[in-house]
């Protein structure tokens, strides 16, 4: 069953660039992703680049309507996301816990809705 | 024709094999709502099959047994029959083999079964609140109306939460199995705070009109006890065994017959269960004997210390004060601070605990908590302030919903009024 791991943390507040924390961090998730990739549950995973170079875009009466900024302002931002395959929850969430970002931020962990398009 | 075997005998036999049924149902089925729902058709057979034939030999087999069949029918009348074909014929066997071995048990060896049971009912990823009513539901075999009615919720809101629970389950795939080693101390305390839980919701009953509800704390005996004895090397385990054996002990002292509310310092001692007390001591040293301390075990220390005094100006308060201050270092909590300034104004002087109470006060810890100004009000009194007693007093009446603790304070005020 895959998962989505969304990785959360109110903004700057990790190590920032330049500093010894920062390429411990780095590192961190090096290793988080050849864990993930050695056991085979990775399927994706990536950062995201800051909230200010977020775009949305909504349709209301057939018009697009497109704004500066995230879909809403709050602390915590999503700042990437995993997606894994695992056996169950709690393989899930044991993964969630080896995140860097998860000794300052927020990981929320939810399961994909498998569905048939064919 | 049985004349003994009413319904509700039938159903108090049903419920104590429960737990046990549901959770090799459940090893599987691995589906909870599924494997509910055929125990429950193997009640109404049990209702209607019994009173002729009699309770069976062994009545979790016979129930087992007739809720693979019930399985194996639904699962034949479910729509996506084919994608079943593997339960079916799992269920299939299963039953052929029960019948074969009749009358032997297959209860001795499902210790896995119904601990994968209880951790999947008190998986972090549910609310307390849904911990709380699928452990009553699915372990302990009671149903969405007794729920209910045991933790003051509406039955239609208890049936959603439950619903809700069982949904997030399945789809978030939480698993039914019992907890590697990394997961081990989270999830432990998961399953001790639900039952811990429990038995306080009947020890306190935190509002309504009556002081306790006897059958949640036995529920929740029930439950650590079981515990106990599927996972007997946790001492945290036999320290929250030994803590509701030991409370639920002073129970019959703790309310007149008129539901008047009665003190510690002023419980007829006599009435405690002495049967009890030393059951929970025993069990309290044994764990302490394994040497790896912990909350529950502390807790179950002090209640010790109090049950087994002869009366209240007996009771060792240089012990009691060493103990939460243990406490205090592994859950560093405001109320276990409260509870040290107790037995401190009893080892030491009424005086200087209120010096350490207004201090708390300053740090703008407990607030709404009516059992500060309760305290409060009995330090001022034992220090001859008498205004400042009845101001706390009047507070302590403001928070307190359950309607026999709100007599008994109501009283106290009344007292103070009149010296």
């Amino acid at each position: 069953m895959q998962y989505l791991l969304l990785i959360y943390a109110a903004e700057n507040s990790g190590p920032q660039p330049d500093t010894p924390e920062f390429g411990a961090m780095f590192q961190a998730y090096m290793e988080f992703n050849k864990e993930t990739k050695a056991a085979g549950v990775h399927v994706a995973g990536q950062p995201l680049q800051g909230i200010e170079t977020a775009t949305t875009v909504r349709v209301a009466n057939q018009k697009i309507q497109t704004v500066d900024g995230p879909f809403a302002e709050t602390k915590e931002v999503l700042g990437g996301y995993y997606l894994l395959d695992c056996a169950d929850l709690d393989e899930a969430l044991a993964y969630a816990a080896k995140i860097p970002t998860a000794a300052w931020g927020s990981i929320e962990v939810r399961p994909i809705l498998e569905l048939n398009f064919e | 024709m049985n004349a003994d075997l009413t319904h509700t005998h039938i159903e108090d036999v049903v419920r104590n094999s429960w737990g046990r049924v549901l959770s090799i149902l459940m090893s599987h089925l691995r589906d909870m709502e599924l494997a509910e729902d055929v125990l429950q058709d193997a009640l109404i057979a049990a209702l209607s099959s019994w009173p002729q034939s009699g309770v069976p030999h062994v009545p979790e087999a016979w129930l087992l047994t007739t809720a693979r069949r019930k399985a194996i029918d639904r699962l034949r009348h479910c729509q996506m029959h084919n994608s079943k074909a593997a339960e079916i014929e799992m269920m299939a066997k299963l039953t052929h083999q029960e019948h074969d071995a009749s009358e032997s048990s297959p209860f001795a060896k499902c210790k896995d079964e119904q601990l994968s049971l209880i951790f999947t009912c008190c998986h972090p990823a549910l609310s307390q609140a849904a911990r709380i009513a699928l452990t009553l539901k699915a372990v302990g075999g009671l149903d969405t109306r007794e729920i209910a009615r045991g933790l003051m919720t509406k039955e239609t809101t208890m049936a959603q939460r439950i619903v809700r629970a069982k949904r997030k389950i399945k789809a978030a795939n939480i698993p039914y199995k019992v907890p590697g080693k990394e997961q081990w101390p989270e999830r432990l305390q998961s399953v001790l705070s639900v039952i811990y839980f429990i038995f306080n919701e009947g020890y306190t009953a935190t509002s309504g009109s009556q002081l306790s509800r006897e059958d949640l704390c036995y529920e929740a005996i029930q439950l650590g006890t079981a515990l106990n004895q599927l996972i007997p090397d946790e001492p945290e385990i036999a320290g929250l065994c030994a803590l509701m054996l030991l409370h639920n002990a002073r129970r019959a002292a703790r309310c007149t017959p008129d539901k008047t509310l009665v003190q510690l310092k002023d419980q007829d001692r006599s009435l405690w269960d002495k049967q009890a007390i030393k059951q929970g001591t025993h069990l309290l040293l044994g764990a302490l004997a394994k040497a790896s301390l912990g909350p529950y075990q502390l807790q179950a220390a002090i209640s010790a210390v109090h049950a087994n005094a002869s009366d209240f100006s007996q009771t060792d308060w240089a012990e009691i004060t060493v103990l939460y201050g243990r406490l205090y270092e592994l859950s560093p909590t405001p109320v276990i601070q409260l509870n040290a300034i107790v037995a401190m104004s009893y080892a030491k002087d009424a005086e200087f605990a209120l010096s350490a109470l207004n201090e708390l006060q300053t740090a703008g810890e407990l607030q709404e908590y009516q059992y500060f100004y309760v305290v409060k009000a009995d330090l001022l009194v034992r220090t001859k302030q008498f205004e400042a007693a009845k101001s706390s007093l009047s507070r302590a009446i403001q928070l307190t919903a359950n309607k026999i603790e709100r007599a008994f304070l109501d009283n106290k005020l009344l007292e103070l009024h009149n010296r």
